[in-house]
């Protein structure tokens, strides 16, 4: 294998024979290492392929699981719109309004408290916070992104549920609120890493005209670089959005899980995502209401796959005109 | 601005600079915003101090080595957590044999293969929307392919699948990220010598990035052990006293124990979901710091 492609052997004109200049021969480098290349290049490929091949298939088995419902028996206004979730009633009922009013509460209650929380910590690490504190900070936020989401949803058992309770003097602790806070917590680390990386794109010599004008630090960062890195914090708002949307296991264990619209902080409240993962275990395979499970994974993938698709075009727009 | 016009500018050189009002102004507010910044940004990270320190403080006394190498009984209300342990164990390893060479392949073609054309947007496309799927629609996938299509019912292998190809993006970005950081002069050197692509891929590039794909293995490793949706429908049991004895076997799973002492199991002792819990972050922030550690000392070793 050594230096196969390297060193090419001088054309031997007797070799030439076959129909070939000698030149040719001379110039062919389809040695083993020139094969061995072109087979890492294929399988390389297939790998960058997956990524593609896996969306689709995600999107391919998740639509056909549910499909039968959905083509024969599915009256899409109904389920959107219908105010009842009971699937293990007589006739059953699957209206989703209910869990997509529970999930927008939780998701906004979420981004209410993260998305400040987020900002200011990405502002201070990346524009005032110098060396070891900065460390040490972009560690602290990455503990908080690294902790798996049952141990918040235990927390929210936990200490979460006592602690509203007595705070605010409420019968239940299991709520909009605990879920909302919970899921805040778990979206900010996300939204600060790439809030950050947004205002790390901001090219430094904006910063050093400003500074040369006799700007302050907070000057520089409320006129300059904030305004020029809008798009991709509005993108890491929508990402934090989709994350809180999609979590699980968290929200099942901290919203009470009670499949009825939330009227206020202080409700509980289900989730699309902790209706699945609920019911999913004890819907017979391939019923109604285990395919009218898979359809709400269906929007739960569309919806989530159209906020990553904007806030992708967001951050590309914006390179773009770079 | 600045007061060149006051008396102590002629004696010392110094006053010609000093701050006028309105900078000082300025300067004060700065001072203040800078504090509430980090007050700010302190606010957000007590939670997590507290978190592990409720952690700690509940849990630590039950954590002995006796609670991690005995089996559960009672549903999970008594004994220890071993068979979960090994079945977590199991699921990561799936998990990491299967993403782990895909991603890392993944990487290999966009940082060093691809051009800038409509595939390599669409695989980034992918690669950003595939991290952004919910756990949840995750599982409903595993169920549908792994499951049922391919048929290994629920099963280690099953639950496995589903994980790797929710870390998947997690390896290929870190990958690329570290390829990436390998010099463009090193691969134009190699290639002045004549090797091929994948030569210098292979001899050059590779061997200068691999804490990026070790940092990435520690990734997949926190993200597999930490999820609970993705496993509960595809292999992992609620409650079971044995070992899995092969791929096709179910197992429990430290995650969704947690999970499932902390909501259907009656009769724990209030110590037990905490201990299991601490366990579970133990494990996951141990592998975190081995992969700070990487970085930093990576970011301290290379000269270019």
């Amino acid at each position: 294998m050594k230096n196969k492609s390297t060193v090419t052997p001088a054309p031997r004109p007797e070799l030439a024979t076959s129909g070939r200049d000698a030149w040719a021969d001379a110039l062919d480098r389809r040695d083993r290492a020139w094969c061995l290349d072109l087979a890492a290049r294929l399988l390389v490929l297939i790998g960058g392929v997956s990524a593609i091949l896996f969306i689709g298939a995600i999107f391919l088995f998740i639509t056909t699981e549910g499909l039968d419902f959905m083509l024969n028996r599915m009256e899409f206004g109904s389920l959107l719109f219908g105010s009842r979730w009971e699937p293990t009633v007589e006739p059953p009922e699957y209206g989703a309004f209910p869990l997509i009013m529970g999930t927008l509460w939780i998701t906004a209650v979420a981004m209410i408290i993260g998305v400040p929380l987020a900002f200011a910590a990405a502002v201070y690490v990346g524009e005032f916070a110098r060396g070891r504190q900065r460390e040490w900070l972009k560690i602290g936020i990455e503990v908080l992104a690294a902790i798996p989401s049952v141990v918040w949803g235990v927390i929210g058992l936990y200490v979460m549920a006592p602690l509203i309770k007595s705070t605010f003097n409420v019968q239940i602790g299991l709520n909009v609120l605990n879920a909302g806070v919970i899921l805040g917590l778990m979206a900010a680390p996300i939204i600060a890493t790439i809030a950050e990386d947004a205002l790390k794109a901001v090219p430094e010599s904006y910063r050093e005209a400003a500074e040369s004008l006799g700007a302050t630090r907070w000057q520089v960062i409320w006129k300059v670089v904030l305004p020029h890195a809008r798009p991709g914090l509005s993108a890491a708002v929508l990402l934090g959005v989709g994350r809180a949307f999609g979590e699980t296991i968290a929200v099942l264990m901290a919203s009470g899980h009670r499949l009825m619209a939330p009227e206020g902080v202080f409700d509980s409240a289900a989730t699309l995502t902790a209706t699945i993962a609920a019911e999913l275990g004890e819907a017979a395979v391939g019923s109604d209401h285990y395919q009218v499970l898979f359809v709400l994974g269906l929007l739960l993938f569309l919806i989530t796959f159209s906020v990553n698709l904007i806030a992708d075009r967001i951050v590309r727009g914006r390179k773009a005109a770079k | 601005m600045t007061s060149i016009e006051s008396p102590e500018a002629f004696d010392g050189h110094a006053s010609v600079f000093a701050p006028s009002a309105n900078e000082r102004k300025a300067l004060s507010v700065q001072q203040l915003l800078k504090l509430g910044f980090l007050a700010v940004t302190l606010l957000l990270l007590i939670p997590a101090a507290a978190i592990l320190g409720v952690l700690v403080w509940e849990g630590a006394p039950g954590l002995t080595w006796e609670f991690l190498t005995t089996k559960p009984t009672d549903n999970g209300a008594a004994g220890g957590i071993s068979t979960a342990l090994v079945g977590t164990v199991w699921m990561t390893g799936v998990a990491l044999a299967c993403s782990l060479p895909l991603g890392v392949a993944a990487a290999i073609y966009l940082s060093e293969y691809a051009r800038d054309n409509w595939l390599t947007r669409t695989i980034n496309i992918a690669i950003v929307n595939l991290a952004g799927v919910p756990s949840i629609v995750h599982a409903l996938f595993g169920i549908g392919a792994f499951v049922y299509f391919l048929q290994f019912g629920k099963s280690v292998l099953a639950a496995g699948c589903t994980l790797a190809v929710m870390t998947l993006p997690v390896v290929i970005v870190s990958t690329r990220e570290s390829l990436q950081a390998v010099p463009q002069a090193f691969r134009d050197a190699c290639w002045n010598m004549g090797a091929t692509r994948w030569q210098t891929i292979w001899k050059i590039v590779l061997p200068n990035s691999g804490s990026g794909i070790l940092t990435g293995l520690i990734l997949v490793v926190c993200r597999a052990v930490g999820e609970t949706a993705p496993i509960m429908f595809t292999g992992a049991v609620f409650f079971r006293q044995f070992y899995p004895s092969g791929l096709f076997d179910k197992s429990m799973a430290l995650s969704y124990h947690l999970f499932s002492v902390s909501t259907h199991v009656k009769g724990v002792p209030a110590h037990i979901p905490f201990t299991v819990a601490l366990t579970l972050i133990l494990v996951v922030l141990s592998m975190n710091a081995v992969a700070i550690y990487f970085r930093m000392k990576l970011r301290g070793s290379k000269k270019w």
